[in-house]
């Protein structure tokens, strides 16, 4: 099974790749210039992004290096020991919401100081890889069309990225031990 | 909300740095910040550029039209007022695929594609419609089947059997996914129902014909 899926995964973009020009082609569309003509509009959209994104990345990094994010880690830490949550996952509970480098690095150094098989590694690989930097997706997204209001989105951002935190944790906890 | 974190974020930030008495942490740490979205930027236009080419000869190709009519189904009942054989719902479909491939800078630029066409059918341009929010509720959560990078960096650490965080990644993903979906259907029944979207007959004919 797993075998199967690595095998997709890696031949699914090649594939794309010379899958969607030679289709446009057969169906006599002017492949280069058509690519071109598409291109152009990545550009544009990717500048667009720079204030939104620019933005968003000030604050967290302010947050980040005044060691507002450690304290608040720190405060709540004594009560997860309380349910059995081992606390060095916090930081990448808070921190995974708001920024995909940052909690990709923590998680690194949760897999280096703890051994990629010990709980603490099992349950920080499963909650990078289960959910996505709710803060980032939304300033992309909403950046690239300009959307100031966003509704309820972020709510339910943050709502599912909490309980895809407790779910990982509660997963692993049954599955691996 | 949006407005209140991001204040909240700085001020609490700068109380903290202020309190610390290295108040030149926020100056330092906002510039890089601000470094930081931009290398970010710069390094989505190669994607975004590349992709949006390729997605534009799909268009033209038909292909992203016959996506969406072949797997139109389950994306329907996600976005209940994206009408049928619409682009968006093409990109959409890409989109999904690719989060579950673990394909994440493929699917970025699909996903903003597929925003541009809702954004088409988006009464309000400065306001997300109902099928934005499910999008990114989808996005947010990302379902995904193989959480690649995260093997690799297990496998670099020595792990035993790497890829035994699968099942687990899996299971969270949907149990977050279902999460998402469940209270993105909450908000929309309370946002859109007393406030009932105007009546458009122009696309009512068009969908019956």
């Amino acid at each position: 099974m797993l075998g199967w899926i690595n095998i997709i995964s890696a031949w699914a973009v090649p594939a794309m790749i010379a899958f969607i020009p030679l289709y446009a082609f057969m169906k006599k569309v002017p492949v280069y210039e058509s690519f071109v003509e598409g291109a152009k509009d990545g550009f544009s959209t990717a500048i667009g992004i720079i204030p939104h994104l620019v933005g968003m990345m000030v604050a967290i990094s302010v947050f980040r290096a005044s060691g507002a994010l450690e304290f608040f880690v720190g405060w709540m830490g004594p009560w997860l020991e309380k349910l059995q949550v081992p606390a060095e996952i916090l930081p990448l509970g808070i921190l995974r919401p708001l920024t995909g480098t940052g909690s990709l690095a923590f998680t690194t150094d949760l897999i280096k100081t703890y051994g990629p098989d010990s709980m603490i590694g099992r349950i920080a690989s499963t909650i990078q890889g289960s959910t996505d930097t709710t803060l980032y997706v939304l300033t992309v997204y909403f950046g690239a069309v300009g959307i100031r209001n966003g509704r309820y989105a972020l709510k339910v951002g943050l709502f599912s990225d909490f309980v895809g935190f407790v779910a990982a944790i509660g997963v692993c906890l049954l599955i691996f031990s | 909300m949006v407005n209140k974190i991001w204040l909240g974020l700085i001020i609490i930030g700068f109380a903290f740095a202020a309190i610390k008495g290295d108040i030149n942490l926020v100056t330092q740490a906002a510039f890089e910040g601000a470094a930081t979205g931009v290398t970010v930027c710069f390094g989505l236009i190669s994607v975004l550029v590349f992709w949006m080419g390729m997605m534009r000869m799909a268009e033209d190709a038909g292909l992203v039209k016959a996506i969406s009519i072949l797997l139109g189904p389950v994306v329907r009942y996600l976005f209940p007022d994206v009408p049928k054989n619409h682009p968006a719902m093409g990109y959409i479909l890409s989109n999904m695929s690719a989060n579950l491939l673990g394909l994440g800078n493929a699917a970025t630029p699909m996903g903003i594609r597929a925003m541009q066409e809702l954004q088409e059918l988006n009464p309000d341009k400065e306001t997300a419609s109902a099928a934005m929010c499910t999008l990114l509720a989808l996005n947010t959560a990302s379902i995904t089947l193989i959480p690649t990078t995260l093997i690799a960096i297990r496998l670099n650490f020595g792990s035993a059997n790497a890829a035994e965080i699968v099942g687990s990644t899996l299971l969270a993903t949907a149990i977050a996914t279902t999460a998402a979906v469940a209270a993105d259907r909450w908000y929309r029944n309370r946002t859109f129902r007393r406030t009932p979207t105007p009546p458009a007959p122009a696309a009512t004919i068009t969908l019956k014909r």
